[in-house]
């Protein structure tokens, strides 16, 4: 690879080099592209060795003691391994982590079985509701299981729980709020702008603050939910502003006379807001709905400043154990893993919606 | 001529009284009285701007008018939502860029008002659509979507669309002024049809072959007011109004 294209080119070639040789040619063009290239293949090489040696080579991995870990100039996995239980579900009492596992499982399941189009059937509504339900059980208790108060939960099942329910209550609030934004009613149309208005103008740090401290002042006690509840209201009505937003997007590059046609055949507002409005608004709109969507995956992080545990809490939890050293890199690194996955898997469930969306117009 | 119509049809299938709209302090309708006789099928023509489209449009309320009256059927035209939503679906309406909805078949165009509103079982809206896309001459395209069509086609599935809810009157506004002019012809062929079954059809359009072909009268319409009427045979060969003559003299001179 260090020869230049006009040198290698005239040489006879095999025919199956030919096809890499000319995916070389652009980055051996000129002396200073090549220069360019070595240095760059050199850095490549470099930093990618350096990682190796660190991740791989050098790291420590079982047995899952810190003295594994002390022995070792390269990565520390055998905490991450030793202290998974707790990194993935927090204070979560040990004897029960089976049941926090198994709504991560189920929250998981159900996700990928809403993925295909074919199966957005009026059932995978109630599967949803059910879903829902048997995750609070399997967290909270009751019912034949022992109690696990809200301030014991963590780690990811509260990072997916929060995620979901978050999106998934305030995708219908955000779908109300931008059609309330275009209301022809004076007053649906004002509130709707206020709601929207003022959460956007919020950091959602601020409104999480609100809801864990200001509130219990304001409201009896009686009266106030739970902690947990009240950080998921507050990631809840913050999706939907922004939600609301991107789909009054949408809504507004629907051409008139797609309501006109609709309202023509005696259509009312809701059959036709339903069946003809919001599909077309939502797959133009799924791109910016995906970015908002990865936001709020990464935003449920922020519920740890009001004392929630969520999987970055729960890792910095797993940190101050005195027996090991704290090797933060790699916890962060797992952590950061298994939130790339969501956000990507999302990512991609997304690209594949549009692109499925696309075939249909021909 | 327009009251030996009148006095023959007992409940006119359309009454327009007096009929005023603004926008703003601009009269697009002004004063406008019509008839329409169950099975009539009228013509409206004029300059752009003249407010045929806002005439056409408040007959089901796509516009609301501020002034005067519109009876369809019998049952007058008011703000009561349930009321509208009855005489539009018994009101066919084709537009002139056809407004098919692009995330639907054809045959699911033609289906969901029937399903929706109609409450029809599926099977049998199905049933009722194709036998309307037979009548317009594509069958073949029901599993297709709209996106995949030529102009032509996809105007004949919005006919059959407005047909599929069975439809007393129907009202086209331009429904062949966005098409190329090969295209013309087959929806011009659909509606001579739908007019020789009886159809009351009320039609804006500059295709004066058709309105020759098909139309019991025609409705000439200058500045938001009805300038002159008449059968089409008297009202081509002579027009009375100057401002008739100076527009026939326009579409027909080249
Ligand atoms: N939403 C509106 N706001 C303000 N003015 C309007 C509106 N809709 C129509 N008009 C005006 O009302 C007048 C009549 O419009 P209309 O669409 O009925 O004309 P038309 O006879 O159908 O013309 P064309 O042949 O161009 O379709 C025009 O001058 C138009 O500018
Ligand atoms: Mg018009």
């Amino acid at each position: 690879m260090t020869d230049t294209a006009s040198n290698t080119l005239a040489l006879p070639i095999r025919p199956f080099l030919r096809p890499l040789l000319q995916r070389l040619a652009p980055f051996v063009g000129t002396p200073l592209n090549v220069a360019l290239s070595l240095l760059l293949l050199w850095l490549i090489l470099r930093v990618g060795w350096l990682l190796l040696d660190w991740a791989v080579v050098n790291a420590a991995l079982l047995p899952a003691k810190p003295e594994t870990c002390a022995a070792t100039t390269g990565a520390c996995w055998s905490f991450v391994i030793a202290k998974s239980g707790q990194i993935l579900f927090g204070i979560y009492p040990p004897a029960e982590r089976w049941r926090a596992g198994l709504v991560c499982v189920l929250i998981l399941t159900t996700l990928v079985a809403s993925a295909r189009p074919s199966s957005w059937r009026p059932w995978l509504g109630f599967a949803w509701v059910a879903m829902m339900a048997l995750v609070l059980w399997l967290m909270g208790g009751g019912f034949g299981l022992s109690r696990v108060p809200t301030s014991s939960w963590g780690g990811l099942p509260v990072t997916l729980i929060l995620t979901v329910f978050a999106i998934g209550l305030g995708f219908p609030m955000a779908i109300l709020l931008a059609l309330g934004r275009r209301s022809g009613l004076p007053v649906v149309r004002t509130l709707s702008v206020l709601v929207i208005e003022t959460i956007r103008g919020l950091p959602l740090l601020s409104l999480l603050f609100v809801a864990s401290i200001l509130l219990p002042l304001l409201l009896p006690e009686a009266l106030l939910p739970d902690k947990f509840v009240r950080a998921l209201l507050a990631l809840t009505i913050f999706a939907a502003a922004y939600l609301a937003e991107v789909i009054r997007g949408g809504l507004q590059a629907i051409p008139s006379g797609q309501s006109e046609a609709a309202k023509a055949l005696g259509l009312g507002y809701w059959n036709t807001q339903r069946l003809i409005i919001l599909p077309q608004a939502i797959r133009i709109v799924i791109p910016a709905l995906t970015n908002t969507i990865i936001v709020m995956i990464k935003n449920t992080s922020l519920v740890l400043v009001v004392g929630l545990f969520d999987l970055i809490s729960s890792g910095k939890a797993a940190l101050s154990d005195p027996d090991w050293p704290a090797p933060s890199t790699e916890t962060f690194l797992f952590i950061g893993l298994i939130y790339f996955a969501l956000a990507f898997s999302f990512a991609r469930f997304a690209d594949f919606l549009e692109r499925s969306g696309m075939e249909k117009r021909g | 001529m327009t009251e030996t119509i009148t006095s023959s049809a007992p409940v006119a299938a359309i009454r327009i009284e007096n009929l005023g709209k603004s926008y703003g302090d601009f009269e697009a309708l002004k004063n406008v009285n019509l008839i329409v006789a169950e099975g009539e099928r009228i013509v409206i023509c004029g300059p752009s701007g003249s407010g045929k489209s806002t005439l056409i449009r408040s007959i089901n309320r796509l516009e609301e008018h501020q002034i005067g009256r519109i009876l369809v059927d019998g049952t007058e035209l008011t703000n009561d939502l349930k009321g509208i939503e009855k005489i539009r679906s018994e009101v066919g309406m084709v537009f002139q860029h056809f407004n098919l909805f692009p995330h639907l078949t054809i045959l699911e165009n033609c289906t969901l008002a029937p399903i929706w509103v109609r409450k029809l079982p599926r099977a049998e809206a199905e049933e009722i659509a194709m036998r309307f896309l037979h009548k317009v001459r594509i069958p073949e395209q029901a599993n297709k979507y709209p996106g995949q069509l030529s102009g032509g086609q996809q105007q004949r599935v919005a006919i059959a669309r407005a047909l599929c809810m069975k439809p007393r009157i129907m009202l086209f506004d331009e429904p062949t002024s966005a098409l190329d002019p090969e295209m013309i012809k087959e929806v011009l062929d659909t509606m001579i049809e739908l007019a020789d079954e009886g159809m009351t059809m009320l039609c804006v359009t500059h295709e004066m072959g058709f309105a020759q072909a098909v139309a019991d009268r025609v409705v000439f319409m200058d500045r938001g007011q009805i300038v002159e009427q008449n059968e089409p045979m008297a009202f081509f060969s002579s027009p009375q109004n100057e401002r008739t003559k100076l527009f026939l003299s326009q579409i027909l001179g080249h």
